[in-house]
């Protein structure tokens, strides 16, 4: 098995790690990172989170930040950071604006560091940012990012749209409005529409979110520029997804629906990673456990009994997850999906790492 | 406390927030918490925020009802001086600029809601099946973020009612889930602080999810096989990775009970990949 992931690092210059919450989407990042900077490519690896615990096992002690890290500790040239959604959205404005002053403006209202922080999609939004920003850079050749976790698989690759989306709105024309016509931010308050906002909001968090509109005046066509140049990016040929998830019927079924989303887009999942799989032990049946236990001990009671009894159990778990992947493997296919086992211990240092990339790569997991 | 069942710590409040992050089983808790309180004869109602809908597959007799951000802010309008231009505001984006102009709205609307329901005298018990992964925090301080960003008006009341409710012990508790291991646990502990101190909400007990019942299986190498040679290597090794799964389970647990002081409820792991409702029935057992 020379391992569909390395197909995937061979070939990628993005790829992207997506699927439900809490099934590993980061750790599994980092992994294909590690694996993929010893393989000889300049790799860049970009977290949602700030997940403190892959910095220590990445040896950064100082923890992640929003500009990448050299990772010392591995072969090869890797790279490490987290997105920091607020810090990414101003430098976009700044490219944009038309001048620094511009920037500020915008950069110091109060409207848009809620926007910056809170606007739904923001996040994802700033990851695509991220993304086309990283794959500019020289010094990588591979950029992999995990995505924020979502129901939806369509939020990331929707995310370049968000703010343009938002610009179309009837009133974000208009509240434009007023710099054409020359009118002041108070008498735009005037219009009837606005002044009903006014008294939900209260009126200064209006007056905030006129003043940003205003500000952002001439920057809508660079922003639907860029957009384009990432939607571009996403549906690139050496762009691959990677799908994550974990046996449970839940996080399956997710997936599978993740799976649906991406294909109805025209992406194709190079790879399905299920991470967590419960180890099996053997290939013959639980019943030849049980068998063993049950002749073992009387009621069950003695060690002898109990161990065989364990086997037992870890097989027909292990079955049971069997049989939630199926159609999860018949979706992406049998060929491309990964089964990574449970560990004994939780992926904390550099040597679990290198022991979930061995069992993602299929190589051999002593070295 | 000892002799206080959970279930009577767990339904001294109307209201029960279940908080947790993504993938551990804020919904199979929910389910079992609604299946404890419904047979001991308590009318439940469970609010879904996050648009998921496994818990009829998990307790099929449960009354269920969803609340979305978009329909909340909705409906708030509409109460509040937009009436029937409502509908009309959502497709124009104003929503979109009032949930941005004042971030913490959506959130608010939906615990506003969420209060109506608790005050209406029409349950004994409304479960909240969490926010949607990691926003637990974010959630529950929208009320005390709005309040200090506006000075007046609707949003400010309905800011101040949800404040009240969510500080008051008798009528709110908030129920931290994690699974025994080490990321689940560092969140549960960060999310447990940031619970009591910046929403002042009480902190129920926590619920860990999937604990290895049993005690730590014997170790294989003092244990004599007899004649048996098929299978042996395999059980040995089924038995090293269990014992130690089990080791690292209870010094998880363990350092949650140091940093954390509050009670600690156990659901057993079931050896299955898909829950049944007579898993949830089995597992309410241990808060009945």
């Amino acid at each position: 098995m020379t391992g569909v992931l390395s197909d995937v690092v061979a070939e990628a210059t993005v790829i992207v790690c997506c699927g439900p919450g809490g099934v590993g989407k980061t750790t599994s990042a980092a992994a294909i990172g590690i694996e993929a900077a010893r393989s000889g490519r300049r790799v860049v690896v970009v977290t949602i989170d700030p997940a403190r615990r892959l910095a220590d096992a990445l040896g950064l002690p100082g923890g992640l930040t929003g500009e990448p890290q050299r990772v010392a500790t591995t072969d090869g040239a890797l790279w490490a950071m987290m997105l920091d959604t607020p810090a990414m959205f101003e430098r976009v404005v700044r490219r944009h604006a038309a001048t620094p002053d511009q920037a500020d403006r915008i950069v110091a209202n109060r409207f848009y560091r809620n926007m910056a922080g809170a606007l739904s999609g923001t996040q994802e939004y700033m990851a695509s940012e991220a993304l086309h920003e990283l794959h500019g850079d020289e010094r990588f050749d591979l950029v992999i990012v995990d995505t924020p976790p979502s129901r939806n698989a369509l939020d990331f690759l929707d995310a370049p749209g968000v703010l343009t989306r938002f610009l179309d709105h009837a009133v974000f024309k208009l509240l434009m409005m007023p710099t054409r016509t020359g009118f002041k931010v108070l008498s735009v308050a005037t219009q009837p529409i606005l002044k009903a906002i006014g008294r939900v909001v209260g009126s200064d968090v209006l007056a905030d979110a006129v003043a940003f509109f205003q500000a952002f005046a001439g920057m809508e066509a660079g922003f639907r520029q860029r957009a384009d140049g990432v939607t571009r990016l996403l549906h690139a040929e050496a762009t691959k997804f990677v799908l994550v998830a974990s046996p449970s019927h839940e996080t399956i079924e997710e997936a599978t629906w993740f799976a649906e989303q991406l294909a109805d887009q025209g992406f194709v999942v190079s790879a399905t990673i299920v991470n967590r799989v419960q180890p099996r032990f053997g290939e013959a049946p639980a019943a030849d456990a049980m068998r063993r236990s049950a002749a073992a001990g009387t009621k069950g009671a003695s060690d002898l009994a109990s161990i065989w009894h364990n086997l037992a159990d870890m097989r027909r778990l292990a079955d049971a997850e069997r049989a939630q992947i199926a159609p999860l493997a018949r979706r992406v296919g049998r060929e491309t999906l990964i089964e990574v086992p449970l560990l004994p211990t939780d992926v904390h240092d550099q040597t679990a790492l290198g022991l979930l990339a061995a069992h993602l790569f299929g190589t051999d997991a002593s070295v | 406390m000892s002799n206080v069942t959970p279930l009577t710590d767990l339904t001294v409040s109307n209201l029960v927030i279940v908080a947790g992050k993504g993938g551990v089983g804020k919904t199979t808790v929910t389910a079992v918490l609604a299946r404890a309180a419904t047979d001991a004869g308590l009318r439940v109602l469970v609010v879904e925020l996050d648009g998921k809908s496994t818990l009829a597959a998990l307790v099929p007799d449960l009354i269920v009802r969803h609340i979305s951000a978009a329909d909340a802010l909705e409906e708030y309008l509409f109460e509040h001086g937009f009436r029937r231009i409502a509908k009309r505001l959502a497709a124009t984006g104003v929503i979109d600029v009032i949930s941005t102009a004042a971030p913490g709205i959506n959130d608010l609307v939906v615990l506003g809601k969420i209060k109506q329901l608790e005050r209406s005298g029409e349950w004994d018990l409304v479960i909240v099946d969490g926010p949607a992964a990691g926003h637990a925090v974010t959630f529950l301080t929208s009320a005390a973020g709005l309040l200090d960003a506006i000075r007046g008006g609707p949003i400010r009341s309905q800011a101040e009612d949800v404040q009240a409710m969510l500080s008051d012990p008798e009528r709110c508790q908030v129920l931290l889930v994690a699974l025994p291991e080490t990321t689940p646990i560092n969140e549960l502990i960060e999310t447990a602080i940031a619970v009591e101190t910046r929403v002042g909400a009480r902190l129920g007990s926590i619920i860990v999810n999937q604990v290895d019942p049993q005690a730590l299986l014997a170790d294989p190498a003092s244990v004599d096989f007899g004649r048996a040679t098929v299978g042996v290597t395999e059980a040995v090794a089924a038995a090293d990775f269990r014992r130690q799964r089990q080791v690292a389970q209870s010094d998880e647990l363990s350092r949650l009970a140091e940093s954390v002081p509050a009670r600690q409820i156990h659901l057993d792991r079931v050896l299955t990949a898909r829950l049944s409702p007579a898993d949830v029935t089995a597992l309410s057992k241990a808060i009945r």
